[in-house]
């Protein structure tokens, strides 16, 4: 089955990739889920498949015995998942707020960081500059 | 939407579930469960109250508000860890979040009743995703 | 020596304080520090005359092999006393020239900490710390000229001598480190004593190219010299000390310096000697031009240090006889005059010789000053400087063939220094006297002692040849690498040097009085050459600001999805890469194939990815994840995790919950995200090439054998040690207990950021004037492309 998972994985991949790629900010947190469900999957293949036989201790046992699964990329996921879904939560929100203000959910076109003129640092460096040779 | 009795059988339904997560989460440490899944569980039926009756429903329903809710697991959860500083064996003597254990045997000599500041920690955690997550539909759904 | 080096740095920290509390005297306290080091370096001109070399190592980094370690003989023992020595008057000056401003004690700061950096730079032996004290000199030296900050062109001036002495002090850093892996060691003495032949190494060219990169730049050789005139915009004691008599020789003391281990052969005569004759010739027909005092001073700078250069390069014993005498000479009537010129322009208020006229009766000592040392510029006898001048035409006669090439451009380079002579002490001092001159007035004492005693020095070492001559004879022995002596007479009877002497003053007494026709001459080349030097630096800064600009347009557009595929595509390109380079992709066993349940899963994970990859509406994308991420769940389920799998189901029911609350605010996906087929293939390949390098690592990750290692220990401590049969449970609650503190931390910021950023919109706003335009937020995304 790791093979099989392994590939399931490269394709879920591929998807996440594309739709990390896409200008609407939703379709982006869609590949963001996606890319989670991946990473989680990842490390659970990194830890070994066993079917079956969870790491639970039985009965009147002390220890787990025989074929069991890995326990500890069990406990690195479960966490994983509950914090990816708070974050996806705060990134929905975020896309929302970002709608409420500029109006849309297109990331290519929210510029208000870079605004497509020169940025007023750059205008003043080059004034700086002219002044200095001026003088010069 | 607002007769008497759906709501009444909501209220009984959502106590149910309530009891079902602490179930979970209680049984957690030697059966599937614990904090998070219980957590997750309560969040849930919480959120299928606030998506039928409202968030003014949900709030009603709460024992307190989302966020109070999250400060004191979060409190919790660190104060379980405090245990193994102040314990016993003097100041200091574990590092932080070390585990303390109270057990009780039978004549016997069987294990009985168990408690341990992990089963604290693993309620603290119940109530930060129980809070957290009500925090964001309680903002989601006051905002929309 | 460390400590010698220390108490300068010590007396720079306390030197802004001590000027608080002592304004009227902190200059002669401070010049106390400087006095006392030249006294201690004194006590080892015994020694070290008599070839002596002093040395102390002290461990710096030892984990690196790197160590702060000293060498005293006669080369560094003269830059030493003239650090010092020079310094101590410089310290005094300033307090005399720069009284009263308001950041005087800045300035003793900077100067005193450039004092510890020169010195620690002259006496370094380990190369690691030569070069940090070279750093040390030209950031030091940046703060001294732009010490004026408020002038445009003091800033200029002072970043431009900051970035042409820094990009030399790249190239030096590079070719010492190369001189140290072929001298397998940092340390100078033991790569001379080692006996490794580096001219024959094969990285001999290059290690030579980056020296003298880091050599020339320091020392403004042309091409480099255009930050050196520039530099006069600094205070007067700067231009003195750091552009004439220290710093800038730190280039060729590095050549001396290095002339035992790398000297010797054909490029680096050559080499040396060309730029050198060339910068030699330049600076003082460009002093002839000059008007300015401190500009005809620093064209004079540029001719010493370009013969300095040359001399090395020559190589002969008596061009490193003329080398040793002329640094000396050079740095004693350089600094009078500077100091001079400085209390000129201190006097009567300007440095341009056009205006100065006629100051001998108001100015005696000054005038007397500066008097004598252009006698000793202009290389006449009873003077130190004719000495110095006498060894190098003996020099360059020994030399042959190459001595005659450089033969002819140095005796025009001396006869210019001659005719500078007369414009730094006839023009201003002798004649009528003109407007200037009516209010001029002598300085206090503390300006016209530096002169009275450097220039006093240049006259008693040309009379007493025999006082100077023990060190002269061990700064040859350093620069040589063999022991040499030196005898200086001012008659050595009718010799060709002498003879040439003879030519250059009458050449240097024909260009002065001709001076007008000379300077109209010179008026022509000069702009066709330094304005273009200075312009050029212009044209490479702007050229610099254009690519910084071109690299920050692609890489940073300003556009999101620009930004994910850069990110995205380098985060997969390099560990792809390396797993390819490297050969570790390795297949696993493929086992468990009869698994239907599993086969089933990923087929439902798939199917749900790309519908959600493919789906035109939000609805359909949202089932289509909810089917994907319902397939995860069960595959954890299925594959002995049910803690995992009912979390994910959990977390799926939410995540639908949060999404449709958000989505029935938000607009429908639209066509105006829509991109065209080429964008659409990048992403495509990009996508794909992510997914196939996902796959090649995990398939090569599973064919390694697991280290049971951790899970063997959980699963014998579970119980035991922590009373809990669900293993996963007790490694999230308490072995890994503080790791899920931070994670639960984060859902609890998640939901607080949430509930912030929501509440925040129903604050008022303090204004409305955003940076970008604001835009209608009912407005629905329309058909129309970005």
């Amino acid at each position: 089955m790791e093979v099989v998972l392994a590939f399931t994985i490269g394709g879920l991949v591929t998807g996440a990739v594309y739709m990390l790629l896409s200008r609407n900010l939703l379709r982006l947190l869609f590949g963001v889920i996606i890319l989670s469900n991946a990473v989680n999957l990842s490390i659970f293949l990194a830890g070994g498949l066993d079917y079956g036989v969870p790491p639970l201790i039985q009965g009147a046992d002390k220890v787990l015995e025989g074929t069991y699964a890995n326990p500890l990329p069990q406990a690195l996921i479960l966490t994983a998942i509950v914090i990816g879904f708070s974050l996806l939560a705060f990134a929905l929100v975020l896309v929302y707020r970002g709608w409420q203000d500029m109006g849309t959910i297109d990331g290519d076109a929210l510029r208000v960081a870079e605004p497509v003129e020169t940025t007023p640092a750059l205008e003043a460096a080059a004034r700086a500059r002219k002044h200095g040779r001026e003088t010069a | 939407m607002h007769s008497l009795i759906l709501r009444t059988g909501t209220r009984l339904l959502l106590a149910l579930m309530v009891l079902f997560s602490l179930f979970i989460l209680w049984r957690g440490h030697n059966e599937p469960g614990g904090g998070f899944i219980g957590g997750l569980i309560a969040a849930v039926a919480y959120s299928l109250v606030a998506l039928s009756f409202g968030v003014a429903e949900m709030r009603r329903m709460l024992p307190a508000d989302p966020k109070t809710i999250l400060g004191a697991g979060l409190a919790l959860a660190i104060v379980s860890g405090l245990f193994a500083v102040v314990g016993q064996g003097g100041l200091l003597a574990d590092p932080y979040m070390a585990s303390r254990w109270y057990i009780s045997y039978t004549e016997t000599g069987e294990k009985g009743f168990a408690i341990g500041t992990p089963v604290l920690f693993d309620i603290g955690v119940y109530l930060v995703v129980i809070g957290g997550i009500l925090a964001m539909v309680r903002g989601l759904m006051e905002e929309l | 020596m460390l400590a010698a080096v220390l108490v300068i740095f010590l007396a720079a920290a306390i030197a802004p304080t001590l000027h608080r509390l002592l304004p009227a005297f902190s200059h002669w306290l401070l010049a106390l520090v400087p006095a006392g080091v030249t006294v201690w370096f004194a006590q080892f001109l015994g020694p070290v005359s008599g070839g002596e070399t002093v040395l102390q190592v002290v461990p710096w980094v030892p984990a690196l092999g790197v160590e702060l370690a000293f060498r005293l003989d006669g080369l560094s023992l003269l830059f030493a006393l003239l650090v010092t020595g020079i310094g101590t008057f410089i310290t005094a000056y300033a307090g005399g020239y720069l009284h009263g401003h308001e950041h005087q004690g800045r300035f003793y700061l900077f100067l005193l900490a450039f004092m510890g950096s020169m010195l620690g730079l002259v006496l370094a032996d380990d190369v690691i710390s030569l070069f940090v004290f070279w750093e040390l000199t030209s950031v030091t030296s940046f703060l001294l000229i732009g010490f004026n900050h408020e002038d445009g062109r003091s800033r200029r001036s002072a970043v431009q001598a900051l970035v042409v002495t820094s990009l030399g002090g790249l190239a030096l850093l590079a070719g010492l480190v190369l001189m140290g892996l072929v001298g397998e060691g940092w340390r100078l003495t033991a790569m001379e004593a080692s006996g490794i032949d580096f001219r024959a190494h094969a990285l001999y060219l290059p290690i030579l190219v980056l020296i003298l990169l880091g050599a020339f730049t320091k020392s403004a050789q042309v091409p480099f010299h255009f930050w050196l005139p520039n530099a006069m915009d600094a205070p007067t004691p700067v231009s003195a000390y750091l552009h004439s008599a220290t710093m800038v020789k730190a280039g060729v003391y590095l050549v001396a310096r290095l002339n035992p281990t790398l000297g010797g052969t054909e490029v680096w005569t050559y080499t040396l000697a060309a730029f050198g004759t060339v910068t030699a010739v330049w600076g003082g027909l460009m002093a002839l031009r000059s008007t300015d005092l401190k500009k005809v001073l620093a064209y004079t700078t540029l001719m010493a240090l370009g013969t300095l250069t040359m001399l090395v390069g020559l190589g002969t014993e008596y061009a490193l006889k003329g080398f040793a005498v002329f640094l000396l000479a050079h740095s004693l009537y350089k600094g009078a005059l500077f100091m001079g010129a400085g209390a000129v322009d201190h006097g009567t208020g300007t440095r341009d010789v056009n205006q100065l006229s006629g100051l001998w009766p108001k100015m005696r000592l000054t005038g007397l000053f500066i008097l004598l040392a252009s006698l000793s510029m202009a290389g006449l006898p009873p003077f130190f400087g004719f000495l110095g001048k006498e060894l190098m035409y003996e020099g360059m006669l020994e030399a042959g063939s190459t001595g005659t090439f450089v033969l002819v451009g140095m005796v025009l380079a001396n006869a210019t220094m001659l005719g500078a002579a007369g414009l730094v002490f006839v023009k201003p001092f002798l004649g009528k006297p003109s407007q200037a001159a009516e209010h001029a007035h002598e300085g206090s004492p503390s300006l016209w002692i530096g002169p009275a005693v450097l220039a006093s020095l240049g006259l008693a070492f040309g009379l007493f040849g025999s006082l100077p001559a023990p060190l002269m004879g061990a700064v040859t022995s350093a620069v040589a690498g063999t022991a040499k002596t030196v005898d200086l007479h001012l008659w050595h009877g009718l010799t060709p040097a002498l003879g040439l002497s003879a030519v250059t003053v009458a050449l240097g007494a024909a260009l002065f009085l001709g001076l007008r026709g000379v300077t109209a001459a010179l008026g022509g080349l000069a702009r066709a050459s330094r304005v273009n030097f200075d312009a050029a630096w212009d044209h490479v800064l702007a050229g610099v600001d254009a690519l910084a600009r071109a690299v920050t347009n692609l890489l940073q557009a300003g556009r999101l999805s620009r930004y994910m595929l850069l990110t995205i595509a380098v985060m997969f390109a390099l560990p792809g890469i390396t797993l390819l380079l490297r050969g570790g992709f390795a297949m696993p066993k493929a086992e468990g194939w009869a698994e239907p349940l599993g086969w089933f899963l990923c087929f439902l994970m798939l199917l749900g990815t790309f519908g959600a990859m493919l789906a035109t509406s939000r609805l359909a994308a949202v089932t289509a994840l909810s089917i994907s991420g319902l397939a995860v769940a069960l595959f954890f389920l299925a594959y002995s995790a049910p803690d995992v799998g009912i979390t994910q189901l959990m977390v799926e029911t939410l995540t639908v919950i949060i999404i449709v609350l958000v989505l029935a605010k938000l607009p429908k996906f639209g066509p105006s995200e829509r991109t065209d087929a080429a964008t659409r293939l990048v992403k495509l390949v990009v996508a794909v090439a992510a997914g196939g390098v996902t796959t090649a690592i995990l398939l090569s990750v599973t064919a390694q054998p697991l280290s049971p290692h951790l899970s063997d220990y959980f699963a014998a401590a579970s119980y035991v040690e922590a009373y809990g049969r669900n293993v996963v449970n007790v490694i999230i609650v308490d072995f890994r207990g503080f790791d899920t503190l931070g994670e639960i931390t984060v859902v609890a910021m998640a939901g607080l950021g949430v509930l912030a950023l929501l509440k925040a919109r129903n604050a008022p706003k303090p204004e409305e004037d955003a940076a970008a335009p604001r835009l209608d937020p009912g407005k629905p995304m329309t058909g129309e492309a970005d």
